[in-house]
C-alpha cells in the first residue's frame, strides 16, 4: 500500500486570528503553526497502516518554504518522506490540481486528509482530487480498514452513520474516529533526529488555475455584552428568548 | 441563463434547509436577471417549492439513485447544469452537500465556495462572504471561473416566502457508474439530529456523571432541540461521540444552543461560534463562555434546569 497524506500547515486552534495589509492577508505574527488537526487523524491512521499492513507513508503539502517545519514534524511522527509543491496555496481547486499531479507521478493508491483545514475551512480539495483522479472518494469518513485490495469505510451523515466499500484506489476525507484524540502523538527526540535525514522533496508547481480570489477578510461585529438573568427568574428567560431572541 | 439549486429530500420530503437553499436561489437569480431551476431526486412533493420561489423543478425519479451515491448525484447536477445552462448552482452545507459539492465543481470546471453566508454582494465579479477560521473570522471571496459553485451555510439565509406559480419537468439524466457501494446505514433513530435541529441543548463536564442527563433531554424534548455535550463528556464515555460538538467534533449552527455546565474552552467556542443565539447556565460566573454568550444565568444546573423546563411547559401551554 502507497499512502499519501496531504498536510496543511494551519494556525493553531488557540491563535488570534487578525489580518493586516487592508485585511486581505491573515496575520501570522507570533502565531504557532501546525499540523491541521483533521489532517493529524489521517497522518495517525496512515501510521497504523504502515506498523501493521507495510504500507509506506508519503506527506505532502503545496505551500512555501514556510510550511516546512510542519511537514518536518509529519516525518518526525513517522511519514517516510515529504513532498512540498512550491506554490503559495491560496485555493482549493488550484491545490487539488497541484496534489493531482503528485499523486500521478507517485501511483499512490490510498490517499488521506482531513475533511476540512481549520483555517479557510473549504473543505474542498480531497473531493475534487478525487473527481479529478477520478478515484473513489470518501467523505467525513470515521473509519477505515484495508484488507488487500478492499477498504470498508464508515462516514458521518446527518443523524448517523453509513457504512461503505470498494477497492483502491480510495481518497478519503477523515475526522475525528479514523483514530481518536488519545491515539495522536508527539514526536519523540529520536524521531525528530530521524526527521532530519529524511528525504523532503520540493516539487514545482504546474501553475494550475484559481477557482476563487479571495479579495478580504473580516471579523464578526463585536457583539453585545451578555445579559446576565438572575437564577431566581428563569421566568425572565423564556420571555427574552422569546420576544426579544425571537428562537422560541 | 439559470440558477440551479439541489433541493435535497430524505424518504421523499424536503429537508428544512432544501427551502432555505430555495428562498436563497431566487433571489440569487433575480440578481442575476434571470430563473430559479431546483433539481430534485425522488422527492414526493415538488410543489412545496415554488412557495420559496422554485419557477421550475426538474425532477429526477430513480431507484438507482434511492441511495445517495455522491459520485452519481454530481453527474445528474452537472447534466442538469448543462441543460439549464446555469452560471450559479448552490448546494447545502450538511453531510451530503459538502460531499458532493467539490465534484460538482470539478464537473464543471468551476470555482467553489464553501460556507456561503449571505449573497453576493456583486454579481460581476461574483463575490460571496463565507465563514473561515471557524467563525472567527469572515472571507469576501470572488468566484473566477464562468460557472460559480456554492454550498449555502445553514440558518444563514432563512427560509423566505415567495410564491411563483412554477412549473414541473421530468429529467432522466444518465446514471454514472460508480465503484463505491453503500453496505448499510445506521441512523441514530426517533431523535433530532445536531445537524438538523433548531434548537440544541449541550452539556458539559458541570453535570456531574452521565446519570443527570434526564434533565437535558427533558428539555431538549420540550424545545424540539437536539443533545449535545463538550468534549470531556464524551471522552468520559458519558454521552456518545457523535454528540460531541466543538472544533474536532460536530459544528453547530442552530438558531438557540443553551450549554449546561460548560466552561466554553475554546475548542468548543470553535464549533459553536455559528449559533445565532447562546444561553449559558453554569455556577462560575467567571467561566468563559459568559462572553460568547448572548444570555446567561450563574447558577446550579440542578436548580435552574429543572425551573427553566417548569417555565417552558408554561410558556408552551400559553401559547399552544
Amino acid at each position: 500500500m502507497k499512502i499519501l497524506v496531504c498536510i496543511s500547515h494551519v494556525p493553531d486552534t488557540t491563535s488570534k486570528v487578525n489580518f493586516t495589509e487592508n485585511d486581505t492577508k491573515f496575520d501570522s505574527n507570533g502565531v504557532q503553526f501546525v499540523i491541521n488537526p483533521y489532517d493529524e487523524f489521517a497522518l495517525t491512521r496512515a501510521m497504523w497502516f504502515k506498523e501493521k499492513q507495510g504500507a509506506t507513508v508519503t506527506v505532502v503539502n503545496v505551500g512555501n518554504a514556510s510550511t516546512e517545519p510542519t511537514l518536518r514534524k509529519a516525518l518526525a511522527i513517522g511519514a517516510d518522506d515529504a513532498i512540498r509543491v512550491n506554490i503559495e496555496a491560496t485555493d482549493g481547486f488550484a491545490v487539488a490540481k497541484e496534489l493531482a499531479e503528485v499523486v500521478k507521478n507517485g501511483s499512490y493508491n490510498l490517499v488521506l486528509a482531513g475533511k476540512e483545514s481549520i483555517d479557510y475551512n473549504g473543505g474542498m480539495v480531497p473531493g475534487m482530487l478525487a473527481s479529478l483522479l477520478d478515484y473513489n472518494f470518501v467523505n467525513a469518513c470515521i473509519s477505515l480498514e484495508i484488507d488487500g485490495e478492499k477498504a470498508t469505510i464508515s462516514r458521518e451523515i446527518d443523524g448517523g452513520k453509513e457504512v461503505l466499500s470498494c477497492n483502491l484506489p480510495l481518497i478519503v476525507a477523515g475526522q475525528k474516529g479514523l483514530v481518536e484524540e488519545k491515539d495522536l502523538r508527539i514526536p519523540n527526540m529520536r524521531g525528530i533526529m530521524m526527521a532530519r535525514k529524511k528525504p523532503l522533496i520540493v516539487v514545482e508547481s504546474i501553475n494550475s488555475e484559481a477557482g476563487t480570489i479571495s479579495v478580504s477578510f473580516e471579523k464578526p461585529t463585536a457583539k453585545s455584552a451578555c445579559k446576565m438573568i438572575d437564577a431566581d427568574n428563569v421566568g425572565e428567560l423564556v420571555n427574552l428568548l422569546h420576544t426579544e431572541a425571537k428562537v422560541i | 441563463m439559470s440558477v440551479l439549486v439541489f433541493a435535497e429530500s430524505s424518504e421523499g420530503k424536503f429537508k428544512k434547509s432544501s427551502f432555505e437553499l430555495t428562498s436563497y436561489g431566487k433571489k440569487v437569480a433575480e440578481q442575476l436577471g434571470t430563473n430559479l431551476v431546483v433539481l430534485t431526486i425522488n422527492a414526493t412533493e415538488n410543489e412545496t417549492l415554488y412557495k420559496y420561489g422554485a419557477e421550475k423543478v426538474l425532477q429526477v425519479t430513480s431507484e438507482v439513485l434511492a441511495t445517495f451515491n455522491a459520485k452519481k448525484v454530481a453527474n445528474v447536477l452537472k447534466q442538469a447544469a448543462e441543460k439549464e445552462n446555469s452560471k450559479v448552482v448552490i448546494v447545502d452545507s450538511n453531510a451530503n452537500g459538502l460531499y458532493l459539492a467539490p465534484l460538482v465543481a470539478v464537473n464543471l470546471s468551476a470555482g467553489f465556495a464553501s460556507n456561503v453566508m449571505a449573497l453576493p454582494s456583486s454579481t460581476s465579479p461574483f463575490t460571496v462572504k463565507r465563514k473561515a477560521f471557524s467563525s472567527k473570522a469572515f472571507n469576501n471571496c470572488k468566484i473566477s471561473t464562468d460557472i460559480k459553485v456554492i454550498s449555502l451555510s445553514k440558518n444563514s439565509y432563512g427560509v423566505h416566502e415567495n410564491e411563483v406559480s412554477g412549473s414541473i419537468e421530468g429529467f432522466s439524466p444518465v446514471i454514472a457508474t460508480s465503484n463505491l457501494s453503500s453496505e448499510k446505514i445506521e441512523q441514530t433513530t426517533g431523535k433530532v439530529t445536531i445537524a438538523d435541529a433548531d434548537i440544541v441543548v449541550s452539556g458539559g463536564r458541570g453535570l456531574k456523571g452521565p446519570e443527570n442527563w434526564g434533565m437535558v433531554e427533558d428539555l431538549a424534548s420540550i424545545l424540539g432541540a437536539a443533545t449535545a455535550c463538550s468534549k470531556p463528556v464524551s471522552d468520559l464515555g458519558w454521552r456518545p461521540h457523535s454528540e460531541h460538538v466543538g472544533q474536532t467534533g460536530k459544528p453547530v449552527a442552530s438558531n438557540l444552543y443553551i450549554a449546561i455546565g460548560i466552561s466554553g474552552a475554546i475548542q468548543h467556542l470553535a464549533g459553536i461560534n455559528s449559533s445565532k443565539i447562546k444561553v449559558v447556565i453554569n455556577t462560575d460566573a467567571e467561566a468563559p463562555f459568559f462572553k460568547a454568550a448572548d444570555y446567561g444565568i450563574v447558577g446550579d444546573a440542578f436548580e435552574v434546569v429543572p425551573k427553566l423546563i417548569e417555565k417552558l411547559k408554561e410558556f408552551k401551554a400559553n401559547n399552544a
